[in-house]
């Protein structure tokens, strides 16, 4: 039997709106895969740690705040030190265009903005998970 | 209601349903309509007009909590602002009042509103993001420079630490010459909703109470024209409710404030009056007006049958509104000035008392001025050209309003009577239970948004290729840099003696659970303790809640 994938969704920093991560975790758990959901404000040490211990494939942050240009690189270089290169990381939230090429040079794979059918997300996760 | 043969009435009904049930099943159904496809008397058979609509400015206030509405004068138009410095904001509050906006409303910054400084490591990121930033009385005095804090109203959206907030308000009010008992305005003050949906909570739900009636009680005696709560189903919509579970659970969180007050030994009729709510106007116009509606004959009935106030401004629901930000779309944001202006249109009809239109940018960031200003022109045009504003509650008497009416009210006594059962607002939230039917809710829409059941227009039909959109606010990055640093210097410059002091007698205070913490933090705050040794007190004393996920 194949592996299910195992994913860790995220809401870093202090931002409270949940509504997004909890639709997605759900919409991703519905598609199949193992969803762990964090709960709010976590540091990005917290975040790494929890996708560490969970071993999982992918890692989904959620971010409203405007402060993803500050916390998502932070997490990806953390999860590097960790040695966890194999883990696709991706983000979702307000985040304006201009913003998504430095997150995706930093390591993010792929930036979800408002608007984004959870299919959407499943196909992406689906077709590049490592 | 209205005159009308009902057993003729019940016949034509039947005659017009059997010849459109046919003629029907060639379109396509839509789903999420409400239940009839039209309205007659016979959907408000019962409604007595004395009993339960009467007269605007009288109970039960279905048609709305003053005798005159818009003919006296219009809903205050408060645009919510706040952004980076003191400084900046400050220059933002004052552009609106000079463009004719009537009440300002602050936006904090979210390690502001969860009670840390800026240069506190977990802040990294997040200063002057989604609100302004405030670490401590010198930074509110420059937030309110040359406003006369006499002369406006000021609503904060500030809940766990609004205490402290409210404290540097009045610090800097009297510093301008103004006294506690002339200040107008609102703290938001809503910590079961902060629980529930907006996630910016500190301290576990006791304490939290005691915070909360310990401000009712001062401002009774001190600031008699504050809205010392903003009971706020706004958030909880966001995440995703629907509008009968929006008035119902919020009505279920003020039942529990209630509560909690008259239990800390509170007369219902000195503080009740001086609770204000805070609504969602969501693109469905018509259902919207009929929540606005349902949700003053609720709450009436709950204060005078259920509290027994006996001073009719206890019975009123008075409301502020925000168009639902949720709504908005990244796609075509253009499109977002219409989406507003019917959220205006369903605020106003539906009576609302002040109300903050959305900018069209804000599905992708805070926005600029001139889409603000956009934005508070909205308002202005329903309130001048659009006669919307002209008589006192016009839809009623329709027999959909009425029946919709009706039917939300229904819903919403039901959801109290589920929570009542549960224990009430405090143990639905801990059990997890409201936070589950938002949730539930919310992932309903977006199936049916994905399903295409529900069309929201440019996001899954009507689509173009789209350009990037230019223009966008941006949030100088040094703010967090600046803010530190204006933060090393107050420590330096001020008596840090008297502070420890000033926070020491805080720390006995909270230890006591009869004192009463108001006082106490105004003498800290006047000392220029910051939002941060403040809030690290009642952390260390009360300790930090602990939210339960669950998918």
């Amino acid at each position: 039997m194949e592996k299910r994938i195992r994913v860790l969704v995220a809401k870093p920093g202090l931002d409270g709106h949940d509504r997004g991560a909890k639709v997605v975790a759900r919409a991703l758990r519905d598609a199949g895969f193992e969803v762990i959901y964090t709960g709010l404000r976590q540091t990005p040490e917290q975040i790494v740690e929890a996708a560490l211990q969970e071993d999982v494939n992918v890692v989904a942050l959620s971010l409203l705040s405007g402060a993803h240009n500050h916390l998502f690189p932070k997490i990806v270089e953390l999860s590097k030190q960790k040695g966890m290169s194999d883990v696709l990381i991706v983000g979702g939230g307000v985040i304006p265009d201009a913003d998504i090429p430095g997150l995706k040079a930093a390591g993010v794979s792929e930036v979800f903005t408002p608007g984004t059918p959870t299919s959407s997300i499943v196909e992406f996760i689906k077709a590049n998970v490592k | 209601m209205c005159t009308a043969n009902t057993d003729s009435l019940k016949q034509k009904m039947a005659e017009y349903t059997g010849k459109v049930e046919k003629s029907l099943a060639k379109f396509p159904e839509r789903k999420n309509l409400p239940y009839n496809r039209l309205y007659t008397p016979l959907d408000i058979e019962g409604v007595d007009y004395e009993k339960d609509l009467g007269f605007p400015g009288q109970y039960p206030f279905t048609r709305g909590v003053q005798p005159t509405m818009y003919r006296s004068r219009f809903w205050t138009m408060r645009m919510y602002a706040g952004f980076s410095t003191a400084e900046e904001s400050n220059k933002r509050y004052r552009y609106l009042l000079e463009s004719g906006g009537t009440g300002l409303s602050c936006a904090f910054d979210l390690p502001t509103q969860i009670g840390y400084d800026s240069d506190d490591p977990i802040s990294e990121g997040e200063v002057g993001k989604v609100g302004v930033a405030i670490d401590s009385l010198a930074d509110m005095e420059i937030l309110f420079d040359s406003i006369d804090l006499g002369k406006v109203s000021t609503s904060m959206t500030i809940n766990a630490p609004a205490s402290v907030l409210l404290a540097m308000y009045i610090a800097v009010a009297e510093k301008q010459g103004v006294s506690p008992d002339k200040l107008n305005g609102t703290i938001q003050n809503d910590i079961l909703k902060e629980y529930a949906a907006r996630g910016t909570y500190i301290f576990p739900p006791k304490p939290s109470m005691r915070l909360i009636t310990n401000i009712f009680e001062y401002c009774s005696k001190n600031v008699p024209n504050w809205n010392t709560i903003s009971i706020s189903g706004y958030h909880i919509r966001e995440a995703g409710s629907t509008a009968s579970q929006e008035i119902a659970f919020t009505i279920a969180d003020g039942i529990a404030y209630v509560d909690a007050a008259i239990k800390a030994g509170l007369n219902v009729d000195d503080f009740a009056g001086r609770l204000s709510f805070f609504w969602n106007a969501h693109n469905n116009v018509l259902e919207e007006v009929a929540k606005f509606r349902a949700s003053r004959r609720v709450w009436a009935k709950v204060m005078k049958e259920r509290f027994g106030a006996t001073n009719p401004k206890s019975w009123m629901l008075r409301v502020h509104t925000q168009t639902a930000g949720s709504m908005l779309t990244a796609q075509q944001p253009e499109n977002n000035v219409v989406r507003v202006a019917l959220q205006t249109a369903a605020a106003v009809l539906g009576g609302t008392q002040s109300l903050h239109t959305n900018s069209k940018d804000e599905a992708l960031a805070l926005p600029t001025e001139d889409s603000v200003r956009v934005a508070l022109r909205t308002q202005q045009i329903v309130a001048y050209e659009s006669g919307l504003a002209d008589v006192v509650d016009p839809l009623a008497g329709s027999y959909y309003i009425e029946a919709m009416t009706n039917q939300i009210e229904k819903e919403a006594w039901e959801y109290i009577s589920k929570i009542d059962d549960m224990g009430g607002a405090v143990v639905a939230i801990e059990k997890g239970y409201i936070q589950r039917e938002i949730q539930e809710s919310a992932y309903k829409w977006q199936m049916d948004v994905e399903n295409k059941q529900r069309v929201i227009v440019g996001v899954n039909q009507f689509q173009i290729e789209e350009k990037p959109v230019e223009g966008l606010l941006r949030v100088d990055a040094s703010v967090g840099e600046l803010q530190k640093k204006k933060l090393a210097d107050l420590r330096a410059r001020r008596d840090n003696a008297a502070v420890q002091a000033k926070l020491a007698a805080l720390e006995t205070g909270c230890k006591d659970e009869n004192a009463n913490l108001m006082p106490l933090i105004l003498d800290a705050v006047k000392a220029y303790a910051t939002l941060g040794e403040i809030c690290g007190v009642m952390r260390k004393v009360f300790g930090e809640y602990e939210a339960h996920v669950s998918l």
